[in-house]
């Protein structure tokens, strides 16, 4: 069968892939192709009804649909190609990209280089453990979201959230204002991971019970979920017999965490971060197959869609840098994960960056009053200050060029979270 | 009367404390560590406001059309636009922005289109 050839392939369509593809094209790379499997671009931003997205990169707060319809409107003025409808099945670790579509059937394409852009997935129940029945009315919290507001129809009527991550608690105030009775949030850790904002004015504006310290220990109904049982949890997160309650319910909604999609990178042997479970990249967003570049929520769940273009940009510009000039650097340096921190993106920087290097990186509890660290050996190569760090927010620190000079890669990197001690305070 | 308001700004989520007199009037806010946390009290205990977001069936599409206030409106008034949502029937073609609804529930304030429908 005949291959064809594009300079750049992008995987996805969202808000990652569109801005990866608009960067390459203002870099001047012709020949693109921008792969979706679904039948619009703009990604999970379609179905993000609510507002509050682009207060970064616009000033100003949209809803999902208007920030997504930035980007396509920009990618269709640039007259970038995106194919919808259509799914890739592979990546090889040579850059064909094997995708198949209703309207083209099977095709094999050479890339001269492949950003992954294909985002992540809800964890399912599976993941959890949970006892009970496998009744109807179970959903993770995005895919009740797609129901309401882009197919149109309710799942349920009387409804549990089980975690209290974003999308959970923005689907609460959601299913709440189209006439369904949310029961109660429940949230196995003593805090919750989403935002204050969310909490008052999705939980707290409707008077949804949020339990902290409890979760769901058992799911029962024959067709359909009839009642979940919610228990509280000690410190080592197991139910304390005696403290059961049961919810009658029809909906068990489910927001316990995201997980980047890597099938495909995967399957083109790009080596995976246990930390991120994203790609293991180095400053230009570059994996460790040679002209493969990972961007957006595949690489690292954001908490930020404006975080997510801004990386995706990068990557673009970085990828079409790569078209141009086979040059690679020759000498890294390690990235690692210090006390308080995991996930650090990207794991290695060339040790003479020509632009500024942005480090990116989860904060493993919370902590107040504290110091973000990046070092390399003794030489301190930043330091901020910050009244609060907590896992629900990304921490973004930019060096640049000038603070890698006399680094050699001997020693690694280390971005760390220093706490003050109590009395300076 | 005292009124506890959980800041919803930043991370930090300062918890104030709003003093309020007979008439209603915010008399002092404490708790707060910026300037941001004590506007956002104020305003909460006056008259709070919310950005009510929504989607609404369209005749001709299979895909809802999803929807705003174009502007934050009373929170005490968020089934009443939602009620009025109910009542609202569109077809496309719709373009971003286009006013669906104008002055909804008397507030001044329109709803507008988030999205294109074609």
């Amino acid at each position: 069968m005949n291959r064809e050839h594009v300079d750049i392939l992008i995987i996805g369509a969202g808000p990652a892939g569109l801005a990866a593809a608009i960067a390459a094209r203002e870099d001047g790379i012709e020949s693109l192709l921008v792969l979706e499997r679904e039948a619009s671009p703009g990604g999970i931003l379609r179905q993000c009804i609510h507002n509050g997205f682009g207060l970064h990169r616009f000033k100003e707060e949209l809803t999902g649909p208007e920030y997504a319809q930035r980007d396509i409107d920009r990618a269709l003025e640039l007259g970038i190609p995106i194919e919808c409808g259509t799914t890739v099945l592979s990546v090889s670790p040579d850059r064909v990209v094997t995708c198949v579509s209703q309207a083209r059937g099977l095709r094999f394409i050479e890339a001269g280089a492949v950003i992954l852009a294909m985002g992540c997935r809800e964890r399912p129940r599976g993941a959890l453990c949970t006892p009970g029945t496998r009744c109807a009315g179970i959903y993770s919290a995005g895919t009740a979201q797609r129901f309401v507001n882009l197919e149109g129809f309710m799942p349920g009527q009387k409804v549990v959230i089980l975690g209290s991550g974003d999308i959970g608690l923005i689907m609460a105030r959601r299913m709440t204002l189209q006439g369904a009775k949310v029961l109660a949030c429940v949230e196995i850790m003593p805090f919750s991971s989403g935002l204050n904002r969310n909490i008052v004015q999705c939980l707290n504006d409707y008077d949804i019970p949020l339990y902290l310290s409890h979760t769901v220990t058992n799911i029962s109904g024959r067709e359909r979920l009839e009642s979940v049982t919610v228990a509280a949890v000690d410190e080592h997160r197991r139910p304390i017999p005696g403290t059961e309650m049961v919810f009658e319910c029809d909906t068990l909604l489910l927001s316990v965490g995201l997980i980047p999609e890597n099938e495909l990178s995967e399957g083109a042997g790009v080596r995976i971060s246990p930390a991120t479970s994203g790609a293991v990249v180095t400053d230009t967003f570059e994996t460790s197959v040679p002209g493969i570049f990972a961007c957006g929520n595949v690489l690292h769940v954001h908490d930020l869609v404006d975080f997510v273009s801004d990386e995706s940009f990068r990557a673009g510009h970085a990828a079409a840098a790569f078209i141009r000039s086979s040059a690679a650097p020759s000498a890294w340096i390690d990235v690692m994960d210090g006390n308080g921190v995991r996930g650090t993106v990207p794991q290695k920087i060339q040790t003479n960056p020509a632009q500024p290097v942005q480090i990116m990186f989860r904060p493993s509890a919370v902590f107040r009053n504290a110091s973000a660290v990046i070092s390399c050996g003794k030489k301190e190569l930043l330091r901020r200050k910050a009244m609060i760090f907590t896992p629900g927010e990304m921490v973004a620190c930019t060096l640049k060029p000038e603070a890698f000079e006399g680094l050699d890669g001997s020693e690694p990197i280390r971005v760390a979270i220093e706490e003050k001690p109590q009395e300076q305070r | 009367m005292e009124q506890i308001i959980t800041c919803i700004n930043c991370p930090v989520g300062c918890r104030m404390t709003v003093a309020l007199n007979d008439q209603g009037e915010v008399v002092s806010v404490s708790g707060n560590t910026c300037a941001r946390g004590e506007k956002y009290a104020r305003q909460e205990c006056t008259l709070p406001l919310r950005m009510i977001t929504a989607v609404i069936p369209c005749e001709n599409s299979e895909i809802p059309l999803s929807v705003k206030t174009a502007e934050p409106v009373p929170k005490h008034l968020i089934s009443a636009v939602m009620n009025q949502l109910k009542k609202v029937k569109v077809a496309a073609p719709v373009k971003l922005g286009q006013v669906i609804l104008p002055n909804v529930c008397e507030t001044g304030v329109d709803i507008i289109a988030t999205r294109p429908l074609s």
